[in-house]
């Protein structure tokens, strides 16, 4: 596989054009994107699936960030957010919650649990511009 | 008509648009994301949300029919429309939300109802307002011209 240094990013979000949105500013940001349209489909996705053996068998150790929607039906942003956190492989892949509702014990919780930071919706260009930066100094 | 006619016709129309609360900001970001690479991206976008916002306006309809309306699907439907109205700028819809999941969780059907019936006609003015928009572009770029950026 070609090494680029195009960092690869998740984006999680139940609606279809808040995911071409969002895959839309982080390719403009110069990020290798893959959706996914739930929280089961992104652990499926990152080798964190139900039945699957917690190994490198899944994308996880590609994937450099997270972005995930907070309300989504099923698993929500920040139950996402725990098991990537308690996952041994991927407990460092920093996770962005996105939400379009400004509550503040739900951005706390997510703070507490580990979120990389918490961003407003809909995202602007300079929100991602801004992850892009923290992003390059995790690295 | 001349492409300077057209071009001017299309600020003055996008002009009015912002400022009749039709479109916020958020349409003006979508706008910056379209490039060479993707010289329809806004269109594209713009189709989904008239597809999505159908789809939940149908949806929406046949759950306030029922004789146990179930307040719960009616308030997620509304989430939804209130996610893509936000996302693509249609600053009127999205503002039609926000009593009507007020309406939800006091479960009154008919506030619900006629909270309904309000965003359906802000979503087919916007629409209109947008396919205007759109023709509008179409005849510029016929026309040989370049679509002018508004702020």
């Amino acid at each position: 596989m070609e090494e680029t240094d195009e960092p690869h990013v998740l984006a999680v979000d139940d609606n279809f054009i808040d995911r071409k949105l969002v895959e839309k500013l982080l390719k403009k940001s110069s990020c290798k994107v893959t959706t996914a349209e739930n929280g089961l489909r992104a652990l499926e996705y990152l080798g964190l699936g139900a039945g699957q053996e917690h190994s490198t068998n899944g994308n996880g150790s590609k994937v450099n960030m997270i972005i995930t929607d907070y309300c989504m039906p099923g698993m929500t942003g920040y139950e996402l957010l725990k098991k990537v956190k308690e996952s041994s492989i991927l407990k460092d892949v920093p996770v962005v919650i996105m939400s379009s509702e400004n509550i503040p014990t739900r951005i706390d919780q997510c703070m507490e649990e580990g979120a990389q930071m918490f961003m407003l919706k809909p995202l602007k260009h300079s929100d991602v511009k801004r992850l892009r930066c923290q992003l390059m100094q995790c690295q | 008509m001349e492409v300077g006619q057209l071009q001017r016709s299309f600020v003055e129309y996008m002009t009015s648009l912002f400022r009749e609360g039709f479109l916020d900001a958020q349409f003006s970001q979508l706008q910056q994301l379209q490039d060479d690479s993707n010289p329809d991206f806004v269109v594209e976008v713009v189709s989904l949300f008239f597809e999505d916002s159908e789809r939940l306006l149908n949806d929406l309809t046949m759950a306030l029919d029922q004789p146990n309306v179930d307040f719960k699907q009616v308030d997620a439907h509304v989430h939804q429309l209130k996610g893509s109205s936000s996302s693509v700028g249609a600053q009127r819809v999205k503002n039609c939300c926000v009593p009507f999941r007020n309406c939800c969780e006091e479960q009154n059907t008919e506030a619900c109802l006629r909270c309904l019936q309000q965003i359906k006609q802000e979503y087919l003015l916007v629409k209109n307002k947008l396919q205007t928009l759109f023709e509008l572009e179409q005849q510029i770029v016929a026309a040989g011209g370049a679509i002018p950026m508004v702020q």
